[in-house]
């Protein structure tokens, strides 16, 4: 991914097998969040393809979420102005499909619809605890219970994949534990989970898998104890030159991301 | 309006740091506001004038008229007030939360009418020879009750104009209704919609003077309504009952041309309408999705031409074809549904203040386009700047709309008959419009307007919502626009124009929506009665009007941003009030909450 000259991400092959949680670390501005874009289709990569079970996906974010990879924000965006229950059933969005059409006409098939959206999101807020405030509004949450219904919108498009985009940030420990517990849950429904975190301790307590993204480039991936026995992950925290920086000879047109789940490497 | 200002109440603040601004002792101070609101009523009974002259004819002893009836009742309304304030019994619900402002507030509307109508006859007569006794005792006894107002204790504050704000402020708390029986609100709504009905058709009767008094007797009782909370509470009454409301409002809205005896405000009344329903289509795209259109006003041009064209007028470029309205109005409604998704596939996927430029730019390409489709600078279809006159009446089944008909002893001009379709068209519009937004796709246009990235990451296709939110706007402008043509008789290109002196144009419809708020189905009608009223009857402000829509607009925008109904998204929005929408049932039977998730 190039913005202009300035190279974000460049050629991070990367792969995420189902029912894993899988770490993204890295220096601030090592791209992480780019890569997470170019995931989601919020940026189109200039180079590489994103792959879910197989099928290569368009970079349009509506699509990336039917087809079934979800994600939230590192500054939370949430509907400000909309409900907790709301939010979550525009979480809905692509797994219902009434139309204009069967909301003015109000059949039978649209209340069963809405309701089955109802129960469906009810569960959801239940699953993360914020049953009992379905009706404030999401602005008016406090700060963590707002990042955790951002959460449950994400689950709320049934995704296989979740990507995680520092949901501890500005949290206290116990929160942060609360987190980490929410994301084992997750896990335990069968669904993958890609987490960008700053917070060493929730990575490597959680992560069967972490890799290190330094200047746009992954530097290492492995598990906890490979990723923290790295040198030159320290190095790159530090802020040590780092031997391997890309030069700005080679022109910037190698950029690639590619990701693939439920193991079809790409 | 300024209710963060305002400090708590705490039950620690001892009487003695309560005083008035004008210092008098409690009893006083009601008192005043009583006798002066029983005087006042009461000085309505006497002439104030000695000449018929003056509008109204304030002549007559013991029979109130013109301006006296207005001072008449905002007369009342004190005395009310002041009654509710001495707690006298089944009068306790106009002032739930017990404060000073709505009885300031209601003697000021009282003195301000009064004494606007004693300077108007001084003005308008010549001099203040003009008066007579009563005239005096109005104005002696309309003071009276500002004095009493302004003298009741209130929270000490520091300043003046903290202590003045205070005095016309909604209290930060409303006490919660007492549960009431149903058939009790159900008759509370019933006589609201006749209190409406009567005061709104008493308004499009008023003219020059009477008009002005109307406008600051509605607005200060309005203001005092507000501040006591009784607005809060109409609208959670019309919450638990809805459909009953809208029930009501519908029958007031079809009563309204039986109360007119003179066709002329049938023809304001149904201008009216067909301004506020495509007002409640341009909401849709505005208020919901969050798409400013500036030109919105061409789909309300794009159904007119269909339906003229259609029509059988002879001026019509197909003069021998005659559709009745059904077809009529489907041919525009598709007219415009056609026009809105062949402008709005290219412009919406511009965002934010490019999407306005290109909008506004193709709702004037659509009264240029109009305005030369005369068969010389291009081909013949609109007749060019002629338009298309002599529209023929519509006629159902041998109801013929041009004519006048005797319905129970009442007679229903022509304006009155279009009048009672356009509530029809009206009440479809708002069916359509409120099941749209409680929807699944009502709430991806809501999404799209809250954070559009963040909608289009959760699923939504984000152009293709803005769309359908574009299109179903354009084809409700065109469905009210078919009416409109038989309505005025011809169809001409100037009206569809971005801006203008009168409505409808882009720039008054997005004003009746902002004005009347935003997302509400209430607010855009209000705000198109205001818009389409104010310059109809204040004749003196005509070339003016737009320079005092202006200047009403940033007022507003000052004050109250969320218009004067406000959603309570945007309320919340623009005044951070914090938890005032937390329904009051679910705090209170809460389980406790599950903090661990997947426990």
């Amino acid at each position: 991914m190039r913005f202009g000259g300035l190279t974000a991400v460049r050629s991070v092959d990367f792969t995420v097998n189902s029912g894993e949680i899988v770490g993204l670390i890295g220096p601030n501005g090592a791209g992480k969040t780019t890569f997470f874009n170019c995931l989601t289709g919020l940026y189109v990569p200039t180079e590489g393809t994103v792959s879910y079970k197989g099928t290569v996906l368009p970079p349009k974010p509506h699509l990336v979420t039917k087809a079934g990879i979800a994600r939230t924000f590192q500054n939370i965006r949430l509907f400000a102005n909309m409900t907790v229950l709301e939010n979550v059933l525009v979480g809905r969005h692509t797994r219902t499909k009434e139309g204009l059409w069967s909301a003015l006409l109000r059949g039978p098939g649209f209340k069963k619809a809405e309701k089955a959206s109802e129960e469906r999101a009810m569960e959801l807020l239940e699953f993360i605890g914020l049953a009992h405030k379905r009706d404030h509004l999401a602005r008016n949450l406090p700060y963590g219970e707002q990042r955790k219904l951002e959460i449950a919108r994400a689950l709320a498009s049934e995704p296989g994949l979740l990507l995680l985009d520092e949901p501890t940030a500005g949290m206290n420990p116990q929160e942060t534990r609360a987190t980490e517990e929410l994301v084992f849950a997750i896990r335990d429904k069968g669904i993958a989970v890609l987490v960008i975190e700053h917070d060493m301790r929730f990575i490597f307590n959680l992560c069967d898998r972490v890799a290190v993204l330094v200047q746009g480039e992954k530097l290492v991936e492995g598990t906890s104890d490979v990723v923290q026995a790295d040198e030159r992950v320290v190095a790159a925290y530090l802020g040590e030159p780092f031997e391997a920086t890309p030069e700005d000879t080679q022109p910037a047109t190698e950029a690639e991301s590619t990701t693939s789940t439920k193991g079809e490497a790409q | 309006m300024t209710e963060t200002t305002e400090t708590p109440k705490t039950p620690a603040a001892a009487p003695a740091e309560q005083r008035g601004l004008i210092p008098l002792p409690l009893a006083a101070a009601r008192a005043l506001l009583l006798v002066g609101g029983i005087a006042t009523t009461a000085s309505t009974f006497l002439p104030w004038t000695w000449t018929s002259d003056f509008p109204g004819d304030l002549t007559v002893n013991g029979y109130p008229g013109g301006l006296q009836i207005l001072t008449l009742v905002a007369g009342l309304i004190t005395v009310l007030f002041a009654l509710a304030s001495y707690g006298v019994r089944g009068l306790g619900w106009l002032l739930p939360a017990r404060n000073n402002a709505p009885l300031v507030l209601t003697a000021l509307s009282g003195f301000a009418v009064t004494w606007y109508t004693v300077l108007t006859i001084a003005g308008e007569l010549g001099g203040i020879v003009n008066w007579e006794p009563g005239t005096y005792i109005a104005a002696v006894a309309s003071l009276l009750p500002v004095i009493g107002a302004l003298a009741l204790p209130q929270d000490a504050t520091d300043t003046t104009k903290e202590a003045l704000k205070a005095y016309i402020a909604k209290p930060d708390r409303i006490p919660a209704p007492q549960a009431t029986a149903p058939w009790i609100q159900r008759l509370a709504i019933t006589i609201i919609a006749a209190l409406a009905l009567t005061v709104f058709a008493y308004g499009i009767d008023a003219e020059d003077e009477l008009f002005i008094g109307f406008l600051i007797v509605v607005v200060f009782t309005s203001w005092a309504l507000h501040s006591a909370g009784l607005f809060d509470r109409f609208s959670h009454l019309t919450a638990t009952n809805r459909s009953f409301a809208l029930a009501m409002g519908f029958v007031a809205a079809i009563a309204f041309p039986f109360t007119q005896t003179n066709d002329h405000y049938a023809n304001l009344g149904v201008n009216i309408l067909i301004f506020g329903t495509v007002a409640l289509g341009l909401n849709i795209v505005v208020g919901l999705a969050g798409l400013l259109d500036l030109g919105y006003v061409a789909f309300l041009g794009v159904g007119a031409y269909t339906a003229a064209l259609v029509s059988g007028s002879e001026f019509s470029k197909f003069s021998g074809v005659q559709f009745p309205f059904w077809a009529a109005a489907l041919t525009g409604a598709a007219a415009s549904l056609v026009f809105g998704v062949l402008i709005g596939a290219p412009t919406l996927r511009l965002r934010g203040d490019y999407l306005a430029i290109v909008t506004l730019g193709f709702g004037e390409i659509f009264r240029i386009a109009v305005n030369n489709m005369d068969g010389v600078s291009g081909p013949d279809i609109t007749n060019g700047p002629n338009g298309i006159p002599s529209i023929p009446d519509l006629s159902f089944f041998g109801f013929n709309f041009g004519d006048s008909h005797d319905i129970a002893g009442f007679t229903i001009g022509r304006f009155a008959n279009y009048y009672l379709l356009m509530v029809l068209i009206m009440a479809l519009v708002i069916t359509i419009y409120r099941r749209a937004s409680d929807s699944r796709i009502g709430r991806s246009w809501i999404a799209i307007r809250e954070d559009e990235t963040a909608a289009t990451a959760m699923g939504i296709n984000g152009f293709r919502v803005k769309l359908i939110a574009f299109a179903l706007g354009a084809t409700l402008a065109g469905l009210a626009g078919t009416v409109s043509a038989h309505v005025t008789y011809s169809v001409v290109p100037n009206p569809y124009q971005f801006a203008g002196a009168a409505p409808p144009n882009s720039a008054f419809l997005l004003a009746a929506v902002v004005l009347g708020g935003m997302g509400t189905v209430s607010g855009p009608f209000l705000g198109a009665a205001l818009l389409y009223l104010l310059p109809e009857k204040l004749v003196a402000l005509q070339d003016k009007s737009l320079l005092a829509f202006g200047i009403a607009l940033i007022l507003l925008m000052r004050f109250r941003p969320e218009g004067i109904i406000p959603n309570r998204r945007r309320q919340l929005e623009f005044h951070e009030t914090g938890q005032l929408d937390v329904p009051e049932t679910t705090t209170l039977t809460d389980e406790p909450a599950i903090t661990k998730a997947g426990a």
